[in-house]
């Protein structure tokens, strides 16, 4: 009785069999296709973001280089 | 150069706005379907790094023989823009390996050489940032390092053996494809241009206004 119990044991933890072929990605069940919409809109947005936060971050630098000009003008303009 | 601002800003706008209607209107390719559309942006991204690099040898080459300012300020302003586009490049690259072939990132050689090639403009940035005196005269010997690196990265797909796609693809590639993708190569270089135009002009206030400090100190 112990070994027909065992011998059931062992069979149910048998892992599952392995796909014997190979499957093409498309013909996969759609729930373990990677959609490629996602991705796509991502790369694009990256690039748009990307360009935009370094065109602000000059635009940036640039008015602090003006902002210190000025003030340093300012301050020179005073001194004399 | 000022002036070219506002301009270039439109232009650049206008294309980066177009460019999404034409990659929609190009076919899909046959293996790889919706994803390849990547392409249209992930190449052009290259092409602009290596052209701000062929700028950034090129002015740090002059640099190092004439010891022009302005030269150095190019040369500085076109490895940051080089980065940025090398930033763009790796990381629409593994978007688009992720669907391809199934992984984000693989350490073959003409991924791994790109990224070094990233590595080396950051490298030269930070040696400009904290390398103190003369630092400048070492940076631009990077750029000139980084410039000899670029022809083995666009070249390595054909010397080694890697998963990623040759460089014959964009000269066969059909009308129907090639149109959008020549649009947005010319839409990144725009880019480019407005970067660097915008990046040079911050660079030379930087050095009107060291020069201020200077003369007050005097």
């Amino acid at each position: 009785m112990a070994l027909l119990r065992s011998l059931l044991f062992a069979l149910l933890l048998q892992p599952p069999t392995p796909p014997g072929e190979f499957v093409p990605v498309n013909e996969l069940p759609s729930a373990d296709q990677l959609p490629a919409a996602p991705l796509l809109v991502a790369a694009y947005a990256f690039v748009w973001i990307a360009a935009m936060f370094y065109l602000w971050t000059i635009w940036r630098r640039l008015n602090k280089v003006e902002t210190e000009m000025r003030a340093l003008e300012a301050r020179r303009g005073s001194a004399r | 150069m000022k002036k070219a601002f506002g301009p270039l800003l439109v232009i650049v706008a206008i294309m980066f706005a177009c460019a999404p209607v034409l990659i929609a209107r190009a076919p899909y390719e046959s293996t790889m379907g919706l994803v390849q559309k990547i392409f249209y942006f992930h190449v052009p991204s290259w092409f602009a790094m290596f052209t701000a690099i062929a700028v950034c040898g090129g002015a740090s080459l002059v640099f190092l023989f004439t010891n022009r300012p302005a030269a150095d300020r190019l040369a500085a302003a076109a490895a940051e823009v080089a980065v940025l586009f090398g930033l763009m490049g790796l990381v629409t690259g593994p978007l688009w390996g992720r669907k391809a072939w199934g992984v984000w990132w693989v350490w073959d050689a003409k991924l791994t050489i790109a990224l070094l090639l990233e590595l080396t403009f950051i490298a030269y940035l930070l040696v400009r940032k904290y390398g103190g005196p003369g630092s400048d005269k070492l940076a631009a010997a990077v750029g000139i390092f980084g410039l000899a690196v670029t022809p083995f990265v666009y070249e390595a797909v054909n010397i080694w053996r890697t998963i990623h796609p040759k460089t014959t693809v964009v000269p066969k590639l059909p009308a129907t494809m090639g149109v959008p993708f020549w649009f947005c190569v010319a839409a990144y270089m725009a880019l480019l241009a407005l970067l660097l135009t915008m990046r040079v002009e911050l660079a030379k206030r930087e050095a009107t206004l060291d020069a201020l400090y200077l003369a007050e100190e005097d």
